[in-house]
């Protein structure tokens, strides 16, 4: 890396702040149409039921109501596009029958959401119920099908066998059973529920579609993570070319996965706007982000784990049935196939993988932050929490014996796959001489024979992030899906302007993680020129270069590479200019200050101004030089990346009521390079508060019918800031070379690590009285019901 | 979420307010709004009318009447949890308004709208219960005072009629009293997953009278008799207060929801009202 | 054979254009509106008066993305009909500064790295201005509890806490640094 200013790696105030402080950001329900409308829902109350008629004749007599729309008025559009097309589609409107509570079944257009919901509640569907499966173990049976005649199994992504005919590996299962037959081994297994969670960014999805007749091109803002696969959806479905789409994500309030889909009000909205020639919005109610957006998590599965009684673990397994909801959203069935690839951790052992991707009569799931990768880490390091127990050893010791050494790099995976860089142990041992681990133990103990209930509980992780080589196309993680011209890369422009002030213009944009200032350090120091005079632009899916979008830890990595690389092909370009104007060789040529000058010489100098002004009037330039000073890059990283860290709680559990306090909460990630501390730390910070909410508080609970009981925040408890403590966190540095910056990710690192901390805390704190496991959440009633149960 | 609608009237005098509210067809009281909004917001309530009493004078302050004080009805939770008068005269209420919600909802809300609301799982009405207040309930037919045993009917359900306000609670003075809660998020956040209030005339080594309420637990919040009975002339030691809170319970049928199964909620009540006795005769 | 509907069938009740005045000052600027009795305050600021600072995160007042100072009190504007304030001072996120000098608040925002997304900080902003007005000098529970009806899902509040912090010592006159 080059270091001619201090902004890289430093603590630089955001860029985007000023104007989020004073109330100044602008988010899709800020922007206003003249002659707007707005559209309200008409959802199924049943889980399953088939719909005889729609009678919305009393609806349209409202005054105020433009418009309800159903199934027949859509069909001919098809069904909402996704990407990993495996499973039945979602219809853009229910159509003849609907398979989860929420299901939209019309859309009430009107000149206010006041009156489309008054219009709304005068729709009558005429429902016949039918029977539904919400259990996810009976759905396995295929005891009810939520589509008739098909199998609520989409797959099975087995470890060996994940990618049929690309990679191929030895089944693991022989020499696993061999093990666990061994006089020297123990084997331990949990059956354990991994919940579904509601991802609840505060900003709930809003949609607003301008049609533009005439031009039949069209202007959709979303609250999106993707806007260019938004815009390829809605190209796709109503045929027009790509560039007669424009979406713009511009503020967006939060998106953690559940932004990143094409859903669809998106199209409907579009849809409706071409119609009624006016535009037209929707804004999601809290309550409805419970069925009209995804939801994360929702696994059932057994972990086992032999191994020898001094730690050598000889043998993982896991099998694990995946809720996949109703339908199949843009990565549903792919986010249990993430979770494989992080299957053996950090440890060099045989693992044996089983994921049944099952449908249900609920909402969708797919990508909620981690995606796959928390449930795996979380079967993973309970197991191996166990397995330390039963043995009698230290869970850090059993750790380490069994990582891969830093020698090994890259590694091949038991899955596998190639891991970029690690080294486990220095980061583990990082933590525990930081936090004073054995004091710590010490002081549990005291607190034990005093009869208080203290528990310390350790997690470790690899992430696999920084998605990715645009060969995952090929293997079906490709917006190709849509049959339309999109990205699977990262993307960056780097313009110096006129007055020598910089644009950057980035394919992926920001849901909070401070693209803005980061990107604009990263050109800062490759240019010299000062944070105050670049601009980052981001969130057009005309103006920004091709991207992919914002998920999976991917943005820096990828697209901060292009903007870093495009970066370096400005700086050259500016060499030369300098070089000619200051009569100097190019390579002499040397960046500081806002300018160029000549090494050795700092008087024989030009600013970033000169050299601009020189390069847009082509005549001033060196004989056959291009005028214009930019440069736009395209960078497909040769692998993922592959961050890890370690983490460590402290607990107390009231033993009268089971009430669980979070006394402390200590972190070391490794995401390689940092170009910003304060940013990644605050991603870790609401990494880990997401993954304690999973520990202590959230669970998506549907009755027998599939009502969503939790579709209130009354009901779905997120932590506030009493319920919190602060976060003592460190770092290691371990540079991946996937990247010239050496940068891996950090957005999910800190969910994949928190969620089984807390987990083997509170067992830590109550295992003496005989508790093995307590399946999250662990509200009050079920720590006390463990520590009942227990009893007996 | 958006209210139907409604036609809205803000009387500046009692009777204004009572004579609206008798002359219309389902109409509702607002005085903070913060359960009756949501639930318009929801449309689980639809009120034709909806009567405002934040403008009428002389409904929102505390005062001290001799052997009882007066809380009005626009007094708001943060002013009912900080006024040193209920501090020192109704610590159980005090305690249980500071408990409420959060710091915004406590701001707009009033202590009458929840006690009139009458929530299963409120604070407030196990303090109003423990303290042996009494509701004041004017309607155009009149003013009327109900005792806080009587008033808590069923769920959502008060012994107030429909044209009746509740005007104000008069709390008697004395004795001691204590609020203790688990919420739902754990600690004392949120709704109550139980909790319990208690009031007891205690000194020199005897418990003289003693009322004990429970909210959280039932179907509505109710005072505890035999747990009352149990603690009422004993010592107030260990052993008693053991005794009472096994029957925090007693005679009534408890509630299993997301938060409790009956087992967990049961323990917790005894829990709470044995926490509860212990603060107020430490 | 089970047969349900669905639409509720609630006529709204509708009297014929029922409309009132309301006088609200908001951020020191007088508004006099025509709004239906329904309206919430929410929507009174940011549909009527053009105020989009304050956000809707959520139906049932738990989030307070939607804090506003009325009458000196911080209140949920989801949570409130636009005639509740008839007569009333309010002061939003775009009030609180003066002129162009932040808010020692927004100052600790923006300095400790208090906000990601940025969609509940209006809201925490304001709830953080009433707490630093009623108690200059908050513990860090106090903190943590004050802003408990604020919702955030990004920052872990660990850095909200820390801007809190920055900001009442800035009130109170002493020398700070992140």
């Amino acid at each position: 890396m080059t270091t001619s200013t201090s902004v890289m790696g430093g603590i630089v105030r955001r860029k985007e702040d000023p104007s989020l402080i004073q109330g100044k950001g602008t988010y899709v329900d800020d922007v206003k149409r003249a002659g707007e409308l707005a559209a309200v829902f008409v959802r199924s109350p049943f889980a399953a039921a088939k719909i005889n008629s729609i009678d919305v004749s009393a609806a349209l007599e409202l005054e105020g109501v433009h418009a309800v729309y159903t199934a027949d008025d859509v069909r001919h559009l098809g069904p909402n596009p996704a990407q990993v097309a495996v499973g039945t589609l979602r219809p853009l409107l229910a159509d003849g029958a609907v398979k989860h509570v929420g299901e939209a079944v019309a859309m009430v257009v009107a000149d206010s959401r006041y009156i489309a919901q008054d219009g709304a509640d005068l729709v009558f569907v005429d429902y016949e119920p039918g029977d539904a499966v919400i259990d996810l173990k009976e759905a396995h049976a295929d005891k009810v099908q939520v589509h008739e005649g098909e199998s609520n199994t989409l797959l099975t992504w087995a470890g060996n066998a994940w990618w049929e005919g690309v990679i191929d590996l030895p089944d693991p299962s022989p020499e696993i059973q061999a093990a666990k037959e061994r006089d020297d081994t123990v084997t331990v297994s949990l059956e354990m529920v991994n919940q579904r969670l509601i991802p609840t960014a505060i900003e709930p999805r809003a949609v607003l579609a301008d049609w533009r007749g005439g031009y039949e091109s069209v202007e959709l803002w979303s609250s999106s993570q993707i806007p260019h696969a938004v815009a390829g959806a809605v190209a796709g479905v109503f045929g027009i070319p790509s560039n007669k789409v424009r979406v713009i994500a511009p503020e967006v309030g939060g998106g953690f996965g559940l932004k990143l889909n094409v859903y669809p009000d998106e199209i409907l909205v579009c849809f409706a706007s071409k119609q009624l020639g006016r535009p037209v919005r929707w804004t999601e109610t809290r309550r409805e982000a419970g069925f009209a957006s995804i939801q994360g998590r929702g696994w059932v599965g057994t972990a086992t784990m032999t191994g020898t009684k001094d730690g050598k673990i000889l043998g993982y397994e896991l099998e694990a049935i995946c809720d996949m909801g109703a339908y199949t959203h843009n990565f549903t069935v792919a986010i249990p196939l993430l979770g494989l690839f992080v299957a053996p951790g950090q440890y060099d052992i045989p693992t044996s993988y089983a994921l049944h991707c099952v449908m249900t009569n609920t909402p969708t799931t797919d990508a909620y932050r981690g995606a796959g990768r928390p449930e795996a880490a979380y079967y993973l390091e309970r197991i191996i929490d166990d397995f330390a127990r039963e043995i009698g050893m230290d869970p850090a010791d059993v750790r380490k014996a069994n990582y891969w050494k830093p020698e090994d790099f890259p590694v091949t995976t038991a899955i596998g796959l190639t891991m970029d860089s690690g080294d486990y142990a220095t980061n583990l041992d990082a933590l525990l001489d930081r936090v004073d681990y054995e004091g710590l133990k010490a002081k549990r103990d005291a607190a034990r024979a005093e009869g208080r209930l203290l528990g310390l509980g350790l997690s470790t992780y690899v992430e696999v992030c920084g998605f990715g080589p645009s060969a995952l196309a090929g293997l079906g993680f490709s917006w190709a899906g849509y049959g339309l011209p999109t990205a699977f890369n990262g993307s960056g422009v780097v313009r110096v302007q006129p007055d020598g002030t910089c644009t950057v213009t980035i394919g992926t944009g920001p849901s909070g993680q401070g693209h803005e200032t980061t990107w604009a350090q990263i050109v800062s120091d490759g240019l010299g020129i000062p944070m105050e005079n670049i601009e980052v632009q981001h969130g057009d899916s005309l103006d920004s270069p091709m991207g992919v979008g914002t998920f999976g830890s991917r943005s820096l990595a990828v697209d901060g590479t292009a903007t870093y690389e495009a970066t370096g092909r400005v700086r050259e370009k500016a060499a030369k200019i300098a070089g000619h104007l200051l009569e100097a060789a190019e390579q002499d040529i040397q960046f500081a200050d806002g300018g160029a000058h000549v090494a050795g010489s700092p008087d024989r100098a030009v600013t970033w101004g000169q050299i601009a002004e020189a390069a847009y009037q082509p005549h001033t330039l060196p004989e056959g030089m291009e005028g214009g000073l930019e440069s736009s890059v395209v960078f497909s990283p040769p692998n993922a990346t592959w961050p890890f860290g370690s983490h460590l709680a402290l607990v107390e559990v009231d033993p009268d009521t089971g009430d669980v306090k979070l006394l402390e909460y200590w972190a070391t990630d490794d995401c390689g390079n940092v170009i910003n501390p304060m940013i990644v730390d605050g991603q870790v910070h609401g990494g880990i508060a997401q993954g304690i909410a999973q520990a202590l508080f959230e669970e998506a609970i549907y009755d027998d019918m599939g009502n969503l009981l939790t579709a209130s925040l009354a009901d779905y408890p997120l932590p506030d800031a009493a319920s919190l403590p602060s976060f003592s966190l460190d770092r290691t540095v371990t540079p991946t070379d996937v990247n010239p910056l050496g940068v891996k990710g950090i957005g999910e690192a800190g969910t994949i690590g928190s969620a089984q901390t807390i987990v083997n805390a509170v067992v830590d704190a109550v295992s003496h009285l005989g508790v093995r496991h307590i399946d999250m959440p662990l509200r009050p009633k079920r720590v006390w019901q463990a520590i009942e149960d227990a009893k007996e | 979420m958006y209210p139907p609608n409604f036609d809205y009237v803000a009387p500046t005098s009692l009777d204004e307010a009572c004579a609206a509210l008798a002359g219309a067809d389902n109409a509702k009281v607002l005085s903070g709004g913060m359960s009756l909004i949501p639930l318009m917001k929801m449309r689980l309530v639809r009120p034709t009318t909806v009567v405002d009493i934040s403008r009428i004078p002389g409904l929102d302050t505390i005062t001290d009447e001799g052997d009882h004080i007066r809380i009005g009805a626009m007094v708001r939770h943060a002013q009912t949890a900080s006024d040193p008068l209920v501090r020192e005269h109704a610590t159980a209420l005090a305690e249980a308004a500071a408990a409420t919600a959060d710091a915004q909802v406590r701001n707009q809300g009033t202590t009458c709208g929840s006690i009139a609301h009458a929530d299963v799982a409120a604070d407030q009405p196990a303090a109003v219960l423990a303290l042996g207040a009494s509701m004041v309930a004017a309607s155009s037919r009149g003013e009327r005072e109900i005792p806080a045993s009587d008033f808590f009917v069923d769920t959502l359900t008060s012994a107030l009629e429909s044209d009746e306000i509740l005007t104000a609670i008069k709390v008697p003075k004395g004795g001691t009293s204590v609020y203790r809660k688990l919420g739902r998020r754990g600690g004392e956040a949120d709704y109550p997953i139980a909790a319990a209030a208690v009031w007891v005339d205690a000194g020199n080594g005897s418990v003289s009278d003693a009322r004990i309420a429970v909210t959280g637990v039932s179907s509505k919040p109710y005072l505890a008799a035999a747990a009352a009975d149990a603690i009422r002339g004993s010592d107030g030691g260990a052993a008693a207060i053991d005794e009472a809170a096994g029957h925090a319970t007693d005679d009534v049928i408890v509630l299993e929801d997301l938060y409790a199964t009956v087992d967990y909620r049961t323990h917790l009540a005894e829990v709470y009202v044995k926490r509860a006795l212990e603060a107020a005769l430490a | 054979m089970v047969k349900s509907e669905n639409g509720s069938g609630f006529m709204s009740h509708r009297t014929e254009d029922v409309v009132l005045e309301v006088s609200i000052t908001v951020n020191g600027t007088a508004h006099r509106s025509q709004v239906e009795p329904r309206t919430l305050l929410v929507h009174h600021l940011r549909e009527n008066l053009g105020l989009t600072g304050t956000h809707v995160g959520c139906d049932t007042g738990y989030c307070g993305a939607c804090t506003v100072i009325v009458d000196g009190r911080a209140v949920k504007s989801c949570s409130m009909l636009a005639v509740q304030a008839d007569g009333a001072e309010v002061r939003t996120v775009e009030g609180v500064a003066d002129g162009d000098e932040l808010h020692p608040v927004q100052e600790g925002f923006w300095e400790c790295h208090g906000l990601q997304c940025g969609f509940c900080t209006p809201g925490m902003i304001m709830s953080s201005v009433a707490l630093l007005e009623s108690n200059p000098d908050p513990s860090e529970e106090e903190i943590r509890h004050g802003i408990e009806g604020n919702l955030c899902r990004c920052t872990g509040y660990h850095n909200i806490v820390k801007s809190v912090q920055f900001a009442g010592a800035r009130m109170r006159g002493e020398e700070v640094s992140s």
